[in-house]
């Protein structure tokens, strides 16, 4: 399985490297997304500094959307699905493939996208491991519960408009978990930032389970 | 199949006389409440409504999603429930905001506030308007009710998780919790009664609503196969029509008729 997850992960992370989509029209989104952000709230530093966290993850959870997107449609090609079930991969491995292509890629956007709020909100993180830990939680929970409903929505012709709706209601709770760990890893207590951990914890968990199970059903479905 | 079952008969009977005692209760014999007046009522619909979204409803649709992704207990029975439960689930959810919106605005003096539960409440509506948009793409039923019962346990999954992080949101934000404050914590004689039996009139309602709404999915599943045979017979009704004008013999119209060279295909395919 983790084999076949390699493969997959491999193939979806080069194909990202030569079409260059997440560098050119992702990352762009979510940088503007924090430019737009700040034209909402006003030029005073304070309210920005304080709206930071949330503001990273609110672009991360609409950049987590387009990135999924993306990841479907990579398997959107004539055929492709079909060889992808004919090739006898484990549909656990291809999961945990796809998913971990699209957490690479989102790890790497909250890198430069933290750049941006830095340089833009003026904010910096006090104890950076907990920024850290926080973001690589949420991050798998985030990559998990998107590959599970791009499956779901694979092949469907309303894709585009149905995504959004199914996969920001479940993911909210990292938008508010990881909001406060940041803002915690910012300036507030680190032991309060700790304590939102073991929301992202199970989040990630348990999507990464059920994605592991549910993929193959879903696979047949589709 | 056509005729409502009669166990469906009673328990909407049931269900219409119980819920007429409620509002009886309610409105008529229970005394008005010291601290909130006649505001108190609402007690009798609020708690009871809350409860079949929640936990009713949306419960029944993660175990029938479940029943039909297990291989043994798979059957689009299953399915049927899960759509009709998260269906009445809906509109109850939509009805508990509602009528904790008319309840929170003059005793907390705004329509809503970021309140664990309310959060909570409303996450859950979305969450679950999603699955019927997913049930409203058109599909093969089969295919449709494999996506339809692994979004709903997605969707389950999320329940427990967001209750916490909102309940700890607010906790960390604000001091204590606005609600339940305004409740008196001891209840009367006669008003716990009326409650009881809301409750009793809701589960009832919503029993009966699913199995209505478990019918109305067979019958329009089936008015879906039938249209289809209805289309294709006349499509080859035209063709004996058109074709056999120039021998005279019009009136082709039935399957059975002589004109009918090619072999019709199975009529599932097209779906």
């Amino acid at each position: 399985m983790l084999r076949d997850a390699l493969l997959v992960a491999g193939k979806d992370l080069r194909i990202e490297a030569r079409s260059r989509v997440a560098l050119w029209q992702v990352l762009p989104f979510a940088m503007l997304s924090l430019v737009l952000f700040a034209f909402a709230l006003g030029p005073g530093q304070l309210a920005l500094r304080q709206a930071a966290p949330g503001l990273f993850w609110l672009a991360v959870l609409f950049s987590t959307v387009l990135a999924v997107q993306r990841s479907v449609a990579i398997e959107s090609g004539e055929g492709t699905r079909d060889g992808l079930r004919l090739s006898g991969i484990d549909p656990a491995g291809i999961f945990l493939g796809k998913a971990s292509a699209v957490f690479l890629e989102l790890l790497v956007l909250q890198a430069v996208l933290w750049a941006g709020v830095t340089v833009l909100f003026g904010v910096h993180l006090r104890t950076p491991w907990l920024a850290l830990v926080a973001s690589v939680l949420a991050t798998i929970g985030l990559a998990s519960a998107g590959v599970i409903y791009g499956a779901l929505s694979a092949g469907l012709r309303v894709r585009e408009t149905l995504l959004p709706l199914l996969v920001l209601p479940v993911v909210a709770p990292v938008l508010l978990a990881g909001s406060r760990a940041w803002a915690a890893a910012i300036g507030g207590s680190v032991a309060s930032g700790v304590s939102w951990l073991r929301i992202l914890g199970p989040f990630a968990v348990a999507y990464l389970v059920l994605g592991l199970v549910l993929y193959g059903p879903l696979q047949e479905a589709s | 199949m056509t005729a409502q079952p009669r166990w469906v008969r009673i328990v909407g009977a049931l269900a219409v006389v119980s819920s007429a005692a409620t509002v009886w209760l309610a409105l008529w014999v229970t005394p008005p409440d010291k601290v909130q007046g006649n505001l108190v009522r609402l007690v009798y619909l609020h708690p009871p409504i809350a409860w079949v979204a929640i936990y009713l409803a949306f419960g029944l649709a993660a175990l029938s999603s479940l029943l039909y992704l297990w291989r043994r207990t798979r059957s689009l029975f299953w399915d049927r429930v899960a759509a009709a439960a998260v269906e009445v689930g809906v509109v109850f959810n939509a009805l508990t905001l509602v009528t904790g919106s008319i309840w929170g605005r003059p005793s907390w003096g705004v329509w809503w506030t970021w309140d664990a539960r309310l959060t909570s409440t409303a996450l859950l509506l979305i969450l679950f308007l999603g699955y019927m948009a997913l049930r409203r793409v058109p599909a093969d039923p089969e295919i449709r009710a494999r996506r339809c019962a692994v979004a709903a346990l997605v969707a389950f999954v999320d329940v427990p998780i967001v209750h916490f992080s909102v309940v700890w949101w607010q906790t960390l934000h604000q001091g204590a919790t606005v609600l339940n404050a305004n409740l008196s914590p001891t209840i009367h004689g006669s008003m716990a009664w009326t409650l009881l039996l809301g409750f009793i009139a809701f589960t009832l309602m919503f029993v009966w609503m699913v199995a209505v709404r478990y019918r109305v999915e067979v019958l329009s599943d089936r008015i879906g196969d039938e249209e289809l045979e209805v289309s294709l017979a006349e499509r080859w009704a035209e063709g004996d029509q058109a074709e056999p004008v120039a021998a005279g013999t019009g009136n082709g119209n039935g399957t059975s008729g002589p004109g009918q060279p090619f072999v019709a295909e199975p009529s599932g395919s097209g779906r």
